[in-house]
């Protein structure tokens, strides 16, 4: 991190004008040369023309000097409040898992998330309520009252729920709140190895877990999900055949929706390399053909959304035996730049990555950010697309340093992030300072 | 003859030819010596090597403190108890803990894959693998490789059949690789159940019945049936396995007449090996492994600490 996290910057009053900027807009599709105008922590105006000839006399400027300015990211599926790490990967919304200690499966818990994001007063903080009672997959949770207590959605986590008869009743039951489930797909059953099955897995000796575990769960949620009608979101998908069974259930006009998360289309199971327990995760990481698949799945629209899945494991947690290891990644501050290879790479165009991160995950979350709109909240990220630098788990802010991506060279680096027209980071490099013209 | 240099032993796989003939030739030259009457020899004097072993093994560990002491190194013996769920602490610590005391060489066993290597990482003397999990055990394959050639001469072109539970053993792993690093050919056998997944890509071939697995065979490989391994079902009962893949004197007319059978033991009789054919002196060589295990561990000790200077002392911190 060159840069500075600020918890007491002060509320946004009057008008900021961020000019010189390349804009991103993702709901319009669009990408241009503009100015976006900012009042009492709104977005009040942007445009291509807006302020052509320079900000008017009388309100702050800041020149963007041909930096990229976009909709800040909305991460929906973030382990423990990491508020500094947010700001400083460009995350101005983020939707807290519910496997917390105690889990979120009682409405103090969500209320307590809400007056704790206040507090910290970085990203805006959401939670997840707990689908089922202590994340056991037996009994429901009080859907309706931790909704009313602000639950953006229910999940059980990194959980599967394996009886088909709770995710059901599940289902149906959320249509009376219009709730979102999200749900991981891995059949339990099939997933109690350590990394994914294959020749990299009987080269090392480590128990597998095969990729079809993914593509069952997932046809059984979408029989599901047509049964009930319930509002289903598939998370971090990992395998060409998820992808191929979603794209077939949305083409029979089902409303179903899923995400993947970073590791899955940046790396493969390859990154286990030599027992590296940093490449530990939930579902593990899969196949070159899998990713590849992945890949394909976010340029043709299968796939959603991009989340972080950003989830700290102390050192004694991953300093062991592979078999031993926690599993799970840090992924707030890589997530732009890694999601950004996407674009580098020729896969994607910068509106339709900024879908992916920010407009969509907002929609479906039902957030306020995560677009450029008169009215919604100045929730805004300026970055460097072409900044290259390397990954370094030691430079890294967040506490822990368990990074799959460590000592990656990648390309792109948040210059500043913007939360309700407040500035809560700055890279150091990017000094220039509202000032009234 | 070139004694090759290695930094610890984790592994056969990446493991170069000349590597492993170097070894091979080393220990040759130990199995005299241990045949006659003064056995021991000052190579190793004053060196220190500690036996980790994590996960029982009487056999093994008794090998390789055979082998140092025969080299003159004082061997100090430590069983871990592996009952602590998180044994994974006490692996990192324990390891730091002996490395602070200056051995010059640790010899660990462990029951999870990769535990050697993470161990090897955090220490300044040579690491030798006595087997981790389902990963390694490159002794054993070394063991197996001199005592094939000192049957047949050579490895080349030797057709290998290692049967019963691939999954779960390591032994299966380090043959597979270094039988292909020295030219032999390679087949699997066993039910679908025992079998890891994609082995093939390993580059063997892989058989579910004995009756082709074993067809035309130079060696036969017998595996023991890890039960202690096995989570769940893998196979129906101890006789329906005995039946199909436990090695008796009608499944071994399969292979070739003058095949030899091979066991890293300990042997499970009447579960994949028949009593009748493991005390076959004609064709059982399996004692015979045991003895070439101590000049095999000899050879590996001198490799890599019996140079004038620890090979690591270097990197002493």
């Amino acid at each position: 991190m060159r840069g500075n996290v600020d918890k007491s910057a002060p509320q946004h009053s009057g008008s900021t004008a961020y000019i010189n900027a390349r804009i991103i807009d993702p709901t319009g599709d669009s990408e241009y040369r503009g100015a976006v105008l900012i009042s009492d922590g709104k977005i009040a105006d942007y445009g291509p023309n807006l302020f052509a000839s320079g900000a008017p006399y009388g309100i702050q400027s800041v020149d963007c000097r041909g930096l990229y300015l976009a909709p800040g990211l909305v991460d929906t599926r973030v382990l423990a409040s990491a508020g500094a790490a947010a700001a400083v990967g460009g995350i101005t919304s983020l939707v807290l898992l519910p496997d917390n200690e105690p889990p979120f499966d009682d409405a103090s818990l969500i209320e307590f998330v809400a007056r704790r994001a206040r507090q910290v007063k970085l990203a805006n903080m959401y939670a997840y309520g707990a689908l089922t009672v202590g994340l056991e997959g037996k009994e429901l949770a009080e859907i309706g009252l931790l909704a009313e207590a602000g639950a953006v959605a229910f999940t059980d986590a990194d959980h599967a729920v394996g009886n088909a008869q709770v995710m059901r009743r599940a289902l149906y039951y959320a249509k009376a709140f219009d709730a979102l489930i999200v749900h991981l797909p891995q059949e339990p059953t099939l997933s109690t190895g350590n990394m994914t099955s294959g020749e990299t897995a009987t080269r090392l000796g480590l128990s597998g877990n095969p990729p079809l575990a993914e593509v069952m769960m997932v046809e059984r949620d979408i029989r599901l999900a047509e049964m009930t009608g319930g509002r289903l979101h598939l998370a971090k998908i990992s395998t060409a055949e998820a992808v191929a069974a979603i794209a077939a259930a949305k083409a029979r006009g089902l409303k179903i929706t899923c995400d993947t998360a970073a590791p899955y289309f940046a790396l493969n199971d390859l990154a286990v390399g030599d027992y590296r327990t940093f490449g530990k995760l939930v579902p593990p990481l899969r196949a070159e053909k899998d990713r590849m698949a992945v890949v394909e799945g976010l340029k043709n629209g299968t796939i959603d959304a991009i989340v972080s899945d950003h989830r700290p494991q102390d050192q004694d947690s991953k300093r062991v035996p592979f078999a031993q290891a926690e599993p799970g990644g840090i992924g707030l501050e890589t997530l732009l730049p890694i999601s950004l290879e996407l674009v580098h790479n020729g896969h994607l165009t910068l509106p339709r990555l900024f879908q992916l991160l920010s407009s969509t995950p907002a929609r479906l979350f039902g957030l306020p950010g995560g677009k450029l709109a008169k009215g919604a909240p100045a929730d805004l990220v300026v970055f460097d697309a072409d900044y290259a630098w390397k990954v370094d788990r030691d430079v890294l802010c967040s506490k822990t340093k368990n990074t799959p991506f460590d000592e990656r060279p990648v390309q792109g680096r948040v210059m500043a992030t913007i939360v309700g027209g407040r500035t809560i980071y700055r890279d150091d490099s990017f000094t220039t300072t509202a000032q009234a013209a | 003859m070139g004694v090759p240099r290695l930094p610890h032993l984790l592994g056969i796989e990446g493991l170069a030819p000349e590597a492993i003939s170097g070894l091979l030739d080393l220990s040759e030259s130990y199995i005299d010596q241990n045949r006659s009457i003064d056995k021991r020899r000052d190579l190793l004097a004053g060196r220190t090597v500690i036996n980790l072993f994590f996960e029982n093994s009487t056999r093994t560990r008794t090998s390789f403190e055979v082998a140092a002491k025969r080299l003159g190194a004082d061997v100090i013996n430590m069983d871990v108890a592996t009952s602590s769920v998180r044994k994974g602490e006490t692996l990192l610590d324990t390891a730091m803990t002996l490395n602070a005391m200056r051995p010059d060489s640790i010899v660990v066993r462990h029951s999870e894959s990769g535990a050697v290597n993470l161990l090897s990482q955090k220490v300044n003397c040579a690491v030798i693998n006595a087997g981790d999990g389902q990963h390694e055990h490159p002794t054993q394959a070394l063991l197996d490789a001199l005592t094939i050639r000192r049957r047949r001469g050579s490895l080349q072109g030797l057709l290998v059949a290692i049967c019963g539970d691939i999954m779960h053993s390591r032994v299966a792993r380090s043959n597979i690789h270094l039988l292909q690093i020295m030219g032999a050919r390679v087949r699997v056998v066993g039910p679908p159940t025992l079998m890891p997944t994609d082995i093939e890509k390993m580059g063997v071939e892989v058989h579910y019945s004995m009756k082709t697995g074993l067809k035309d065979v130079d060696i036969v490989m017998m595996l023991r049936l890890q039960t202690e391994r096995m989570q769940g079902l893998f196979v129906p009962s101890i006789s329906e396995y005995f039946h199909f893949f436990g090695l008796d004197h009608e499944k071994l007319k399969f292979a070739k007449p003058d095949a030899l059978i091979m066991h890293p033991g300990p042997m499970n009789r009447g579960v994949e090996i028949d009593s009748e054919v493991a005390d076959d002196l004609d064709r059982s060589v399996i004692h015979e492994q045991v003895e070439m295990g101590v000049a095999v561990r000899m050879a590996c000790l001198e490799a890599l600490i019996g140079g004038r200077r620890n090979a690591l002392a270097g990197a002493a911190a």
